[in-house]
């Protein structure tokens, strides 16, 4: 019987139409609807189904973040997670934290725990980078399977089918690994009312970055956030005659 | 005022000139992938030597190509059934010892699911923070990327000694084939990875072009309504040379594989047309084609979020309209 951790971060809604700040220092997060991170969800589910399936024991949701990333740990516990990690980290340095402090504890708790497995989601939605998992992989020296669309224990592993450019692809691991769960892995379930109440009993450890020695000096600096180029206004045009005389005058087709 | 400026372009001429680019090269069946010739134009414009490493089980053709790569002084190659399937696991150490022989200041990576799951690791184990998928280089340690689905541009000062990162292909041209680079051996090790194996790949066979190089590109959304309904958006691509893409929405659904994923979870592609049939136009896919040079649109609802990028727009029934752009093309 093994433990799973499973890593959820508390991101702007997918849904928000997001706003970047007048100073240009990074977008607006004040008053907006935020929740977990669409990936995180999907390992959260991939975990307690493993759980469920009697091949984990144990599922621990860990988040690093300010006060609010309980509030993500909760969604967890609901979900199914036993127990919650909240690695606090406010104000500037979380605005500067960045998947390499993230792997870092990580992988430090994988070991404190005894975990057998990581699971994570393949990429945030806000920052977009696409890393932690990789990282915490690395700094572990374990195998990693990333864009994970199907995971099977089998006797001495894992078989885990990957989401990769051109199609799927079939990897064998050892065990303990790391897995980054992409869209198709699974549909998470919705927490119910019962499950919600019964987290609000669940335990969250609250631990500080440097009670597990790791370092949170920034790697970066932000220059500036800005708006994206606004693309200039087109024309709704009156049928396929017009659009493809349009789009021949224009050189795209013949 | 003029004394600051004339001491930061000494300061760039000065970091020009101790700059050196490692590319990490990405490859199957023979054929060099073309983000790969995109990262080198990337690792050019960061100033100083690019050297390219070609990993793989046979790679003599592709390093040929890679030393062709204009900007490419110098390929280093390292072949053996270790680098079967390209794990992350066994080209992390390869990387590992040629940066150690090397110093290199710079790993580069096309931004595809091959550079995005080794470069994070290879940064890992050199404690330093990777940058993913930048979009354009200001200076040898400041890089800009998209945040948030494309709705932000990021403007980045790395402050790491070695700067570990992915391209977004289609922010950088490919780098032409007219160089003639010099082919050495890699450093070798023990690059055999006792953790993970590679079993099979599935690969989508298509005659068309692949998403991310193509010209034209004809995408199908929930819209279509069946996997079936996509053989019109085929014949359309067929007739065009197009690629034919997808919204996450028609892919969850089964209509599509989902290699045809376009968006922020799925492929960036910036075509000279993008046909978008039947897709709403949410963020997420937004995120992935809303730099095509030229966008249409054929959604019956004419409040669809894709009108608001599209440069033309019919506000149609596409089993009606497309039909008839099969017959009139």
């Amino acid at each position: 019987m093994s433990r799973v951790l499973v890593g959820v971060k508390r991101v702007i809604d997918y849904a928000v139409k997001i706003r970047v700040k007048p100073d240009k220092s990074g977008v607006v997060t004040e008053g907006v609807k935020h929740s977990m991170n669409p990936f995180d969800e999907i390992a959260v589910e991939e975990a307690v189904k493993m759980k469920e399936k009697k091949l984990a024991s144990e599922v621990v949701a860990v988040s690093v973040g300010p006060a609010q990333a309980q509030e993500v740990l909760r969604t967890a516990l609901a979900m199914g997670a036993d127990r919650g990690i909240h690695i606090e980290v406010t104000g500037k340095d979380y605005d500067l934290l960045q998947p390499i402090h993230v792997s870092k504890i990580l992988a430090k708790l994988a070991q404190d725990e005894k975990a057998d497995l990581v699971i994570l989601g393949k990429q945030a939605i806000d920052d977009d980078c696409n890393q932690t998992a990789q990282m915490t992989a690395a700094l572990l020296d374990w195998p990693q399977a990333t864009y994970a669309s199907k995971v099977e224990k089998t006797a001495d592993g894992l078989t885990v089918v990957r989401e990769i450019d051109g199609g799927l692809e079939t990897i064998k691991t050892t065990v303990p690994a790391v897995i980054s769960a992409d869209l198709r892995l699974n549909t998470p379930r919705y927490a119910t009312l019962p499950n919600i109440m019964k987290a609000k009993k669940k335990p969250i450890k609250k631990v500080a970055p440097k009670d597990l020695g790791v370092d949170t000096t920034p790697r970066i600096e932000i220059v500036s956030v800005e708006d994206p180029p606004v693309r200039q206004a087109g024309s709704i045009l009156p049928d396929v005659d017009t659009l493809l005389g349009k789009l021949r005058d224009g050189g795209h087709i013949k | 005022m003029f004394a600051r400026y004339s001491s930061s372009i000494a300061r760039s001429v000065q970091l020009r000139r101790f700059q050196s680019t490692l590319v990490l090269a990405e490859h199957s069946n023979d054929v060099l992938n073309p983000v790969t010739a995109s990262a080198v134009t990337a690792a050019k414009r960061l100033g100083g030597d690019v050297t390219v490493l070609v990993a793989g089980t046979k790679v003599g053709p592709v390093a040929e190509a890679a030393a062709k790569l204009d900007g490419v002084a110098k390929v280093l190659v390292a072949e053996g059934d270790v680098f079967k399937g390209l794990l992350a696991e066994s080209v992390t150490p390869l990387v590992l010892a040629t940066q150690n022989q090397f110093k290199f200041t710079h790993i580069v990576a096309g931004a595809s699911a091959f550079g995005k799951a080794v470069l994070p690791r290879i940064a890992a184990k050199l404690d330093v923070s990777p940058v993913s998928d930048i979009i354009d280089i200001k200076s040898a340690d400041t890089f800009v990327r998209t945040i948030y689905a494309g709705n932000a541009i990021q403007t980045i000062k790395s402050k790491d000694p070695v700067k570990v990162i992915t391209v977004r292909g289609t922010n950088f041209e490919p780098a032409a084939s007219s160089g003639s680079g010099t082919v050495e051996k890699a450093p070798e090790g023990d690059f055999k990875s006792v953790s993970t194996e590679f079993v099979s790949q599935e690969l989508t066979k298509s005659d068309r072009p692949s998403l991310t190089a193509a010209k034209i590109i004809v995408s199908g959304g929930r819209g279509m309504k069946s996997g079936d309904n996509f053989e019109m958006l085929y014949d359309l691509a067929d007739k065009w040379g197009a690629a034919v893409g997808a919204s996450r929405a028609a892919v969850d659904a089964g209509f599509v594989p989902n290699d045809l994923q376009i968006g922020q979870t799925g492929k960036i592609v910036a075509p000279e047309l993008y046909v978008a049939v039947g897709i709403s136009g949410a963020i997420q896919h937004l995120a992935g084609m809303k730099d095509s040079k030229t966008i249409v649109a054929i959604n019956k609802d004419p409040e669809a979020p894709i009108f608001q990028v599209a440069d033309y727009g019919l506000v149609a029934d596409l089993f009606k309209v497309v039909p008839e752009m099969n017959e009139k093309c």
